[in-house]
């Protein structure tokens, strides 16, 4: 019989050690994938690394340039942040939609992202919004671009020993807001079918002068559309512009058959979900962020 | 006591008696009980859906340290082929064994084909994974189409078409086990009367119960030979009779306790885990619980069946039906007997029809046999005739609703399967649909409303009830059918009318198969009828001995004693009444402990209509289609409980909007089901449905003491039809295969649109 | 093998367990400490029927480990009711016959009380969102909705 090992570091450099230190050690955040996997037949680590006792990944940071929200911090607390959701609302509905307020209470964006699905909800929100992922390993820390961490399903950058340590959004500048949707076919509990997030930049008579456009489920991995966003980026999203950039993410999609959709109803569904979540997005620019 | 008017406590809402324990976390399912000793059980699966079995080996599972006991299928008995008459259904015996585990083949990935009993649920993991089975593939057959192809692999190699009056004309070996066919008038005449002749095919996939329970159970082998077996069932006496046959004991050794049961929908009536159980523990000499996961459940408990259904109207130009006919191709999964006759004979009930001819066709394939779900079979071959009218109504310009009035049976009608009709209330569900905000209101862009009826014989059968009297005048009643959705409230208000004691006073608890008689199964929506009916006769009982005592104590002759109000009344007035807790009190005087019984076999169930209309609205981008109202109205006869009888509507109507958007069993080519979990096996969500408004249309039937009419599986009839109406309205495309699910929705508007 | 030892406070009671390293805290709270309320529908996060709260905040006790217990504060199905008074939840879900066969029942309490006490006045939609993460396959959820309102403007 195995004898998993149970640890939880209080600190950066004793979770580096722990998880480098021989092994095939599981990190620990929220667990809604990880035990979910292990009950369907995924072999046992030699140990659990929970990260959840480590201050720097369960804090949420709003000063300065940059906002920080740590690998591990719940969904939950997230969407009850009194200043997050002003800033970033696309970030936090995209995190808010991750399974049940149940899951919500354990489910963590670093989670989330590790876990490397095509359909994670957060990660095309995070990619829209230009986030950073700093991670911490035995060579010390390195920080990548959100669209480089995962590289296909169940698959990331991170070397054996590293970890995220938490994700960071360069704040943005006036005028801009973000919006994720994600269609799933009843109203909870699924796993995206296909997902969009927009954020954009508007100057002060409503011309869009910036925008990133991100989708997800419709690939191995979430898909920057910079099309999409050039079609965005000089209109005042016209119903013109929002076909064209829906045109562009449906173009690019490249889904597969599963169960849950098909190939024609996902690149479908994804350039319906663009040209919505455009939208929401220009109402929050235009209105402040609603 | 026919007069609704004067009940007194019946027609209330009173808190159910088993309530507070549930709503605190004390009351005991299945998975619940633990005993001194108990050991783990773990079944092994089949990894094939079809196989022939070369050989198990257990030797290495055996051998493990903490492993007390390995079965597999060769330690049940070679029982003689016979059919088991099962209240509703029949079951073949040697088919039983087969599916508790198999033997020679498995016909079904998931199939169980041994089981462990060990120390503890890891050391019961480890020897499961010991288990070697070797198996030589067979070609699977997961679909009407394959087991029906002219050289279709054959999952019984000696199975022939069965009838009624025995195998067709020259029998050869097929997946068809049984052909029915229901006929009345001459369907050529009738569909040449006809000046509108419609015909389409309507097909459904797979689907499951879904209750969130899973099977669970613990058997303890005591030395001497009896077994106690507590367990999540549907029917305490059925356990015992199969567990019986499989152990071949007396069912005088065996004593099965019901657990609280978390959900069935007929499911539960199923038997699995118990003869598993028993054989371990007897093998172990150690109690054995076994308990199943999600995913066991999807794979090898009973779904319902996947069907096709072809079907032909012929109608007047007014509406009036002139002829009706069908062909019903239902899976049985892996043994025959799906629920293909229920559904021949329900399909066209509601109707007044001269000439019908309607074939069932009973299939196997390889998927776990399915189980009865909740008024099995007619819930789809509604789906098609409730279609094919609407499409009728659109085609004619008729209102729907007044199409199936039009056409509707009534008190006196002769239904197409046989009998005549006494008091029904189906004319009265259509009026009351008809007025009702979510038929009646406008629909906005996108949204459509749709109406479809369902009917359900309902059963009666055998129950035994007992009544005991307390010393302070409170009451027990006692009966044998486990409680599946509220029934204790019911019978405590029955027992309670009869006593004249608010319903408070009585505690309704659920017996084991040794401190209550025979009761067959929670099913076929017969408890509240039936059951209830016995409770009403041994309630009488008792009250027919405090009018003893009362005579006694008074010196009269009984016959000068009534009962009324809780009080024995001396009819001439010369004494004051004696109320129920005064002659308990005093039954020590009086001859002792007071109590009644009643045995019953009820006959002439009165049979469920019920009337239902969806409104929905649906995206044309995505495919997407959102509830937005609903109301189901039905003729109950007579709610004892109305918030009960509510709850069997709304829980109806959520498990049909579920069968027709999302739910289905996925495949691979292997016969592996691919979503085996509720993550994608959808069943809706809390923020999946609206309200859902229930009319209950009260007309008594006339067989029941008060007028009850079962009511639990009617409400599952209708919605498949009534949304797929609802959706053909608002996206103004017709789908006649389900589920209705975003992708085939907007795959279908799309097409339309090209 | 050895099992790893936790101190935790389980309904506001300090509680010490063993347990092995995989094991959930669902079956940690069922196994080893008897409290049989907290249900197992599925062990996937999917039905909600195993709901507790864990400091706090509403979980999926499947979907925790017994190790992560640990100085934490559990609540479960029998720490609602105040002793021999039920919470006006229980209250209001035996009023409104908001429960059928009752095997979800548990979780819907936990689940509910903790939106109640995040958010007194919930609307009809708020409370079905959070709900949504508890299947009930009996009652259609219509008399469940009503039975939390209800007991929401009767805590208010």
């Amino acid at each position: 019989m195995s004898e998993v090992q149970y640890s939880a570091p209080a600190n950066l450099a004793d979770a580096v050690a722990l998880l480098a230190g021989g092994g095939s050690p599981a990190v620990l955040a929220g667990g809604t994938d990880l035990l979910v996997q292990l009950r369907g037949g995924r072999p046992e680590p030699s140990a659990f690394i929970d990260i959840k006792r480590i201050p720097e990944l369960t804090a949420i940071r709003m000063a300065g340039d940059v906002v920080s929200i740590g690998a591990a911090v719940p969904a939950a607390q997230i969407t009850e942040h009194p200043e997050l959701g002003a800033v970033f609302p696309g970030v936090v509905e995209a995190l808010g939609l991750i399974g049940s307020t149940q899951i919500q209470g354990r489910a963590t964006p670093g989670g989330n992202l590790c876990n490397a699905s095509p359909a994670a909800d957060s990660v095309p929100a995070m990619v829209a919004s230009g986030a950073i992922c700093r991670v911490a390993g035995p060579a010390g820390e390195r920080r990548i671009p959100v669209e480089q961490f995962v590289t296909g399903p169940g698959k990331t950058v991170l070397r054996a020993g590293e970890f995220l340590v938490c994700l960071e959004l360069p704040r943005p500048a006036a005028g801009t807001a973000d919006a994720y949707l994600r269609f799933i076919p009843r109203t909870e509990m699924d796993i995206a079918v296909a997902g969009a997030a927009v954020s954009l930049t508007l100057d002060a008579g409503g011309v869009c002068t910036a925008a990133r456009v991100a989708i997800g489920a419709v690939a191995p991995t979430v898909l920057l559309v910079p099309d999409a966003a050039d079609a965005l980026i000089g209109s005042r999203l016209e119903d013109n512009a929002l076909n064209e950039a829906g045109a562009a993410a449906s173009a690019i999609a490249r889904p597969i058959d599963d169960k849950r959709g098909t190939v024609a109803y996902r690149k479908a569904v994804v350039g319906v979900l663009t040209r919505r979540a455009a939208k929401i997005a220009y109402q929050r620019a235009q209105g402040g962020a609603a | 006591m026919n007069d609704p008017k004067a009940f007194r406590f019946v027609g209330s809402r009173s808190i159910r008696p088993d309530g507070v324990e549930k709503v605190t976390g004390r009351a005991q399912y299945g998975a619940d009980l633990s005993l001194p000793g108990m050991l783990t059980g773990k079944i092994v699966r089949s990894t094939r859906a079809h196989a022939r079995i070369r050989h198990i080996d257990v030797t290495q599972a055996m051998s493990l340290p903490g492993v007390l006991a390995v079965i597999t299928g060769d330690d049940f008995p070679d029982l003689e082929r016979r059919m088991l008459p099962m209240g509703e259904q029949q079951m073949d015996v040697r088919d039983f064994i087969d599916n508790t585990m198999a033997r020679g083949k498995v016909l079904y990935h998931g199939h169980a084909v041994a089981a462990v009993a060990a120390v503890s649920p890891d050391i019961a993991a480890q020897a499961a994974e010991l288990i070697k089975v070797e198996y030589e593939p067979l070609p699977v057959v997961m679909d009407l189409d394959a087991a029906l192809a002219p050289q279709a692999t054959l999952l019984h190699e000696d199975q022939v078409t069965l009838t009624m009056q025995g195998p067709v004309e020259n029998p050869v070996p097929t997946n068809v086990a049984f052909y029915m066919p229901l006929k009345k008038g001459d369907i050529d005449t009738g569909f040449a009367a006809a000046e509108v002749v419609l015909e389409n095919t309507y097909t459904t996939k797979t689907v499951h119960q879904g209750y969130i329970e899973p099977h669970a159970c613990v058997a303890d082998a005591k030395q001497g030979g009896r077994i106690d077996i507590w367990c999540s069932t549907q029917g305490p006496f059925l356990v015992r009779t199969l567990t019986a046959l499989a152990l071949e004991k007396p069912v005088s050794d065996i004593k099965v306790t019901p657990s609280e049961i978390g959900g069935g929908f007929g499911g539960k009536l199923a038997v699995y885990l118990e003869p598993v159980a028993a054989l371990l523990s007897m093998r172990s000499g150690r109690p054995v619980k076994l308990v199943m996961s999600r995913e066991e459940v999807l794979r090898a408990t009973g779904p319902t069946s996947a069907t096709r259904t072809r079907v032909k109207v012929g109608a007047k130009k007014d509406g009036t039906l002139t002829a009706v006919q069908a062909k019903l191709e239902f899976e049985a999964g892996a043994f025959k007997g799906s629920p293909v006759v229920p559904a021949v004979m329900t399909m066209l009930a509601a109707y007044e029809l001269d000439h019908v001819l309607v074939e069932g066709y009973d299939i196997v394939v390889n998927k776990p046999k399915v189980a009865a779900y909740r008024a099995p079979g007619a819930p789809q071959a509604a789906f098609a005739i409730e279609s094919i009218l609407d499409e009728l109504a659109g085609e004619l310009g008729i209102d729907p609703i007044d199409l199936r009035l039009k056409n509707a049976v009534s008190e006196g009608s002769m239904a197409v399967y046989g009998p005549q009709f006494k008091a029904i209330g189906l004319k009265e569900a259509l009026q009351a649909v008809k007025t009702h905000p979510v038929y009646a209101d406008p629909v906005g862009p996108n949204q459509g409303r749709g109406v479809a009826l369902g009917f359900w014989f309902n059963v009666g059968m055998q129950s035994s009830a007992a009544v005991r009297l307390n010393e302070n005048g409170s009451a027990t009643v006692i009966t044998g059918n486990p409680d599946i959705g509220g029934s204790r409230a019911s019978m405590a208000l029955m027992a309670a009318e009869e006593l004249g004691i608010p319903a408070e006073q009585v505690q309704a608890v659920v017996g084991n198969t040794e401190t209550i008689g025979y009761c067959d199964v929670t099913g076929g929506s017969r408890t509240t009828f039936a059951t209830g009916m016995a409770v009403i006769e041994a309630a009488r009982d008792a009250v027919a001995r405090l009018c003893e005592r009362a005579a006694l104590t008074w010196d009269v002759p009984v016959e000068q004693v009534s009962w009324a109000h809780g009080q024995a009344i001396h009819i001439a007035g010369d004494h004051a009444p004696l109320s129920l807790d005064e002659i308990t009190a005093n039954a020590i005087h009086t001859g002792g402990p007071i109590a009644g019984a009643a045995q019953v076999n009820a006959q002439d169930a009165g049979p469920g209509f019920g009337v239902q209309c969806a409104r929905v609205q649906v995206d044309p981008e995505t495919g997407y289609t959102r509830v937005i109202g609903y109301v189901a109205a039905q003729d109950v006869g007579k709610a004892i409980h109305p918030s009960y009888v509510e709850g069997q509507l709304q829980g109806g109507v959520a498990q049909g909007i579920g069968w027709t958007l999302n739910e289905e069993y996925i495949y691979d080519a292997d016969g592996v089901l691919l979503n085996a979990g509720f993550l994608d096996y959808r069943v809706p969500v809390a923020s999946d449905l609206p309200m859902i408004d229930t009319i209950l249309v009260e007309v008594p039937h006339p067989s029941h003491p008060y007028g009850v009419r079962g009511v639990g599986e009617t409400p599952i009839v209708p919605p498949l039809a009534a949304m797929a109406n609802a959706i053909a309205a608002a996206s103004g495309v017709r789908m006649r295969d389900l589920p209705i699910s975003p992708p085939r929705l907007y795959q279908a508007i799309t097409a339309q649109g090209a | 093998m050895s099992r790893n030892h936790v101190s935790t406070t389980v309904n506001g009671e300090p509680v010490e367990f063993l347990c092995d390293t995989s094991q959930s805290l669902l079956s940690v709270l069922r196994d080893e400490l008897g409290l049989i309320g907290t249900k197992e529908g599925c062990s996937t996060g999917d039905c909600g029927a195993c709901s507790i709260t864990l400091d706090g905040r509403l979980v999926c006790s499947c979907l925790v480990l017994g190790v992560e217990a640990q100085d934490r504060s559990v609540g479960t199905v029998e720490g609602v009711a105040d002793h021999q008074v039920l919470h006006p939840l229980q209250q209001k879900f035996l009023e409104h016959a908001a429960l059928q066969c009752g095997i979800c029942t548990p979780g819907l309490i936990v689940a509910a009380k903790a939106l109640l006490e995040k958010n007194p006045d919930p609307s009809e939609e708020e409370v079905r969102y959070w709900l949504a993460g508890n299947l009930c396959r009996c009652t259609g959820y219509d008399k469940i909705i009503r039975a939390v309102l209800d007991a929401a403007a009767t805590l208010r």
